[in-house]
């Protein structure tokens, strides 16, 4: 849940990048997190296992600018995607302000992209959210792999409600801070709207 | 949260880390973001400490889970120079009390269960103030302009 802190006047809300394991979650912030000036970033925190496979989840705050005389700032937070680290994933859900779903493109993991998506839609229900109804974003990454599916095939299977979405290799950065732009302008439309802190 | 409820959480915050002799207090939403603070926090990255301390009580809460027990309220970490005492306001806030060999486990826990009957007090009173919808809020002000610029490279 977005949090205005009067005081310091800030803005603050949480975005969380979920997806299938090893679909680039982590990868999105790591650029982020290089193409960002250092007064623009805080610490990149990656609670990793010793094989660098997210443990508990990667955080990365963001300042996105002013509007108002109010600092926007943005948290960014991943899950860990693979299937046993279920409980974390839904506690990372806690107070989230907008969704990325970061799909893998190749072929060989539509099944974990659409058990993913699924596991994110009911965790959300769980936290009393509905995904149709959060700002959220799909990213189709891994666009430059010779065995990734038709956009076709994925907007089929993984975007029915038509979502905005990206194309991305999230390795050299593509598509990465369209994605992000994209979600935050969503988020902030959508605090907007709602009119409430 | 509305600023005036803000500033009597800060004050709360301010008057816990006079009476417990802690080096800081800090207030954080039990999503990581951090509400409040007081005292020496200068040399503390205070955004990382709120989201890793947030992760840390969620995780505790899923053993509560899996135990069958209520939220573990209050946890405590014990380091070489720093210690932390780590306690959950009205469920929907965490209060961290970070001290060191001026004050006590015994003094730090004395003066935060008043802090936290306090601050549940006010939290009540926010619930009521959001109810009423009568809180000021600069999102009531933002326009499709100001959002747009942001976004403008």
């Amino acid at each position: 849940m977005s949090f205005i802190n009067y005081s310091s006047r800030e803005i603050n809300c949480k975005l969380v990048y979920y997806g299938p394991g090893l679909g680039g979650k982590t990868t999105n912030l790591q650029f982020i997190y290089a193409r960002t000036s250092p007064e623009a970033k805080g610490k990149m925190i990656s609670l990793a296992t010793e094989t660098e496979r997210t443990l508990f989840f990667d955080f990365l705050p963001l300042s996105l600018g002013e509007i108002r005389g109010f600092k926007t700032r943005f948290h960014l937070y991943t899950v860990p995607g693979q299937v046993f680290y279920d409980a974390s994933r839904k506690l990372i859900l806690k107070g989230v302000d907008g969704v990325v779903f970061v799909a893998d493109s190749q072929n060989e993991r539509m099944e974990a992209n659409i058990e993913s998506l699924e596991n994110l839609r009911q965790n959300l229900i769980e936290q009393g959210y509905n995904l149709d109804k959060l700002p959220y974003i799909i990213q189709y990454n891994k666009r430059d792999l010779p065995n990734a599916a038709s956009m076709d095939e994925l907007r089929q299977l993984l975007n029915p409600t038509h979502v905005p979405e990206f194309e991305a290799c999230a390795t050299t950065g593509i598509g990465v801070f369209e994605t992000l732009k994209s979600i935050a302008k969503a988020v902030l439309t959508e605090l907007k709207r709602g009119g409430g802190g | 949260m509305f600023p005036e409820e803000q500033k009597q959480i800060a004050a709360v915050c301010v008057r816990l880390h006079r009476d417990s002799n802690a080096k800081a207090v800090l207030l954080i939403g039990r999503d990581g973001q951090p509400i409040a603070e007081a005292g020496e926090v200068g040399e503390i990255d205070v955004t990382s400490l709120s989201s890793l301390t947030a992760g840390n009580v969620a995780a505790t809460g899923g053993i509560s889970k899996i135990l069958r027990e209520k939220d573990f309220t209050s946890q405590f970490h014990e380091g070489e120079k720093t210690h932390v005492h780590i306690t959950l306001v009205a469920g929907r806030a965490i209060l961290v009390v970070l001290f060191d060999e001026r004050s006590s486990l015994g003094l730090v826990r004395l003066r935060v269960r008043r802090a936290t009957e306090e601050m549940a007090r006010l939290f009540e009173q926010v619930t009521r103030h959001a109810a009423s919808k009568t809180g000021p809020s600069i999102l009531n002000e933002i326009t499709d302009a100001d959002i747009d610029k942001l976004f403008n490279d």
